[in-house]
């Protein structure tokens, strides 16, 4: 059962101790779960909410409400193409059309090899290169055609590896200062294997 | 003309490697807050109220004399607004990633003027670069000692949190903001009568201001608030940076003068927007966020001054101006701001929740060539419902702002361009598929 791995969970109980209520590191811990096993698993769900006393309907409750969080499998990449307006204005619906061809799946979709979601979302603030996309929330702007292939090719092949971590993984910075000494996992937890993500 | 008036909050940006403490110190950094320490905290808040410092969130109002409403108590939080979200925005975006130690300045500031136990910076989600850049500059502040215990020396200490967000609009309006930092669905609280600054975080008094708002302290600190306000014309001071977007040919951020600009200097000024694209005719723009009402060519020559465009009907806003040339689809854009917003209606008011879906609704069908004669009226009338009266600022139906703010796309684009509405409709196809 994919709970959270010993370093995850000390991670975990490192933000905890980072907010004057517990619950306040649910969104926090929950990109951790996502970033561990690409989505929202109900282990890790029910793990997270067990780390702040909180019941899992609860910690579904509020998980459903966000668009980033996923409480099904994706692809390792999600492909997020804008279609708000100045994306419209600059060929938006054009460029989502292409993508869905390219990668054979409508928006919800994903690849039959796991590579790929397909999204079609709200602006992303990146508006100044409209038309634009984001890969597991890493930018690309002025996207064509043409770019849009090459950059499905690179990613597929793995070039981009470096820039674009698998999905899931959102800030890969970790805090390392004012950390109130956060309790070693206690043993039961520690061994909780480490879940391969589904590829 | 664009003035010669220096820029403030993008002054560091383009400096290589902007985002690192180092290049941060190299350019004067870290000495706002210095001065800041060494004064009383009512005089940093004086000096803030000189400068009259407009909130550059959307609502506009001044930091100074909100700081001043903050309810006395023992426990009071301070919460940085860094959730972009309003479309065709994307400021702070770029403040997040190319200048996150001026925010984290800007924030220490503010904790000490109005005393603060704690402060947060909730980032946008979507925004990883800048998480990671704004929690790279927050381990660095620390280690640099302008974070945590005793402040660069001052007997003031203060722990700042930096807070992803996880993807929902609704997340910017300030309450429901709080709600998500606290662990739950983003829904807003109804407000009266508990504002954040008597209730917010966790029910104890709370600042929330924007992350462009606390990029401007350093600066009013070390010049002085007198000379802020020295810059731009009467309440709109300093300068302030604008998204332009859309059919212009040099989309970006700039940041001028505040007030002594029009749109026709945002839009076509060679330094700023350049023009439209292809030499086009400029059809119709949107002066700030998509939930303000458009404006036609006719008022190309408003100054960017958020009370004349408050007058004329529309709203400074969230800083935001879209252009639109003649080859564009107005019934296209009013439903594509219209989609947005029903997708991201939270859901709590019935106008808002069932408005916004019939509203994309019939929108959809005319631009697909099925709308109905009757279907301007029916528009009309059930933005009336959500807004009665379909005046500006709309009149509150709802819990928060987002409701009324619906129409503004589709009763701009039926006034503006009804002709364009009705040959949607006669001709059961869109002109300009
Ligand atoms: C629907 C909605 C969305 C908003 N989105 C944002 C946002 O993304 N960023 C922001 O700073 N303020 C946003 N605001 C305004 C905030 O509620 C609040 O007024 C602001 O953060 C206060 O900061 P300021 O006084 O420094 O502008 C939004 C308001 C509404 C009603
Ligand atoms: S107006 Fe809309 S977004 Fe705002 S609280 Fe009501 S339903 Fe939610
Ligand atoms: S409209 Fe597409 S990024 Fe803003």
């Amino acid at each position: 059962m994919p709970r959270l791995t010993a370093e995850n969970l000390q991670r975990a109980r490192q933000l905890i101790a980072l907010y004057p209520q517990p619950r306040s590191a649910l969104i926090p811990i929950l990109h951790i779960v996502q970033e561990q096993d690409g989505w929202l698993t109900p282990d890790g769900m029910a793990h997270a909410g067990e780390l702040l006393d909180i019941d899992p309907a609860e910690v579904y409750g509020t998980a459903s409400f966000y668009d980033m969080f996923f409480t099904h499998p994706v692809g390792r990449h999600l492909v997020s193409v804008c279609t708000n307006l100045a994306c419209l204005l600059n060929g938006a619906d054009e460029l989502l059309e292409h993508a869905e061809a390219r990668l054979g799946v409508a928006p919800g979709g994903t690849t039959a090899d796991g590579q790929f979601t397909l999204e079609e979302v709200e602006c992303i603030a990146f508006c100044g290169a409209a038309p634009c996309l984001a890969v597991n929330w890493r930018f690309f702007g002025n996207i064509g055609n043409e770019d849009f292939d090459r950059l499905v090719d690179d990613l597929a092949a793995g070039r981009l590896a470096d820039d674009v971590p698998p999905h899931g993984t959102l800030n890969r910075v970790r805090r390392r200062v004012g950390l109130s000494a956060a309790a070693p996992a206690p043993a039961e937890d520690t061994d909780a294997p480490a879940q391969a993500r589904p590829s | 003309m664009i003035t010669d008036a220096a820029p403030i909050v993008t002054a560091r940006i383009g400096n290589p490697q902007s985002w690192t403490l180092q290049s941060y110190l190299d350019n004067g950094g870290y000495d706002g807050v210095r001065k800041a320490l060494t004064m009383d905290p009512s005089e940093v808040q004086q000096e803030v109220l000189t400068a009259n410092l407009l909130g550059r969130g959307g609502a506009g109002f001044e930091a100074g004399k909100k700081w001043g409403m903050l309810a006395k108590g023992e426990t009071k939080y301070l919460v940085i607004n860094g959730d972009e979200s309003e479309p065709c925005t994307f400021k702070d975006h770029m403040l997040l990633e190319e200048d996150p130690h001026q925010i984290i300045e800007g924030t220490l500031i503010c904790a000490y003027a109005i005393g603060a136990s704690q402060a947060f910076i909730f980032v946008r989600g979507e925004f990883a670069l800048g998480l990671e850049r704004l929690s790279s500059a927050v381990n660095e502040a620390y280690a640099f000692g302008a974070i945590g215990r005793n402040i660069l020396g001052s007997g003031f200490s203060i722990d700042l949190v930096v807070h992803p967000g996880a993807g929902a609009y609704i997340c910017g309006e300030e309450t429901a903001l709080l709600e998500s930092l606290e662990g739950k669905r983003g829904y807003p609280r109804d407000k009266p009568p508990w504002f954040p600054a008597v209730k917010g975080l966790y029910s104890a008094p709370t600042i929330v201001n924007n992350v462009e708002t606390m990029s401007n302290l350093p600066w009013i600190v070390t010049n002085g608030g007198a000379a802020f306000a020295a810059l731009g014309i009467g309440r709109s001071t300093g300068t302030r940076l604008f998204s332009v977007s859309g059919h212009v040919k040099r989309p970006a951020n700039y940041e001028i003068e505040m007030a002594k600009h029009t749109f026709r200097d945002l839009i076509f000024d060679p330094k700023l927007g350049g023009g439209i694209r292809n030499d086009n005719q400029l059809k119709a723009f949107v002066p700030g966020g998509v939930s303000a009402p458009w404006f036609g060519p006719d008022q190309i020559d408003m100054a960017l001054d958020q009370d004349a465009v408050g007058k004329a009907g529309s709203m400074l806003g969230s800083g935001s101006v879209i252009a639109m040339d003649d080859t564009t689809c107005m019934v296209r854009a009013a439903w594509r701001i219209t989609r947005f917003f029903h997708r991201e209606s939270c859901g709590q008011c019935t106008p808002c929740r069932e408005g916004g879906g019939w509203l994309d609704k019939i929108m959809r069908r005319i631009e697909l060539g099925q709308g109905r004669e009757s279907d301007l009226d029916l528009l009309l009338d059930v933005c009336d419902n959500i807004a009665p009266g379909l005046g500006w600022p709309p009149q509150k139906t709802t819990i928060c702002v987002l409701g009324p703010s619906i129409p503004s796309s589709i009763t701009s684009g039926i006034k503006m361009f009804r002709d364009e509405f009705l040959v949607h409709i006669k001709d059961g196809r869109c002109p300009f598929a």
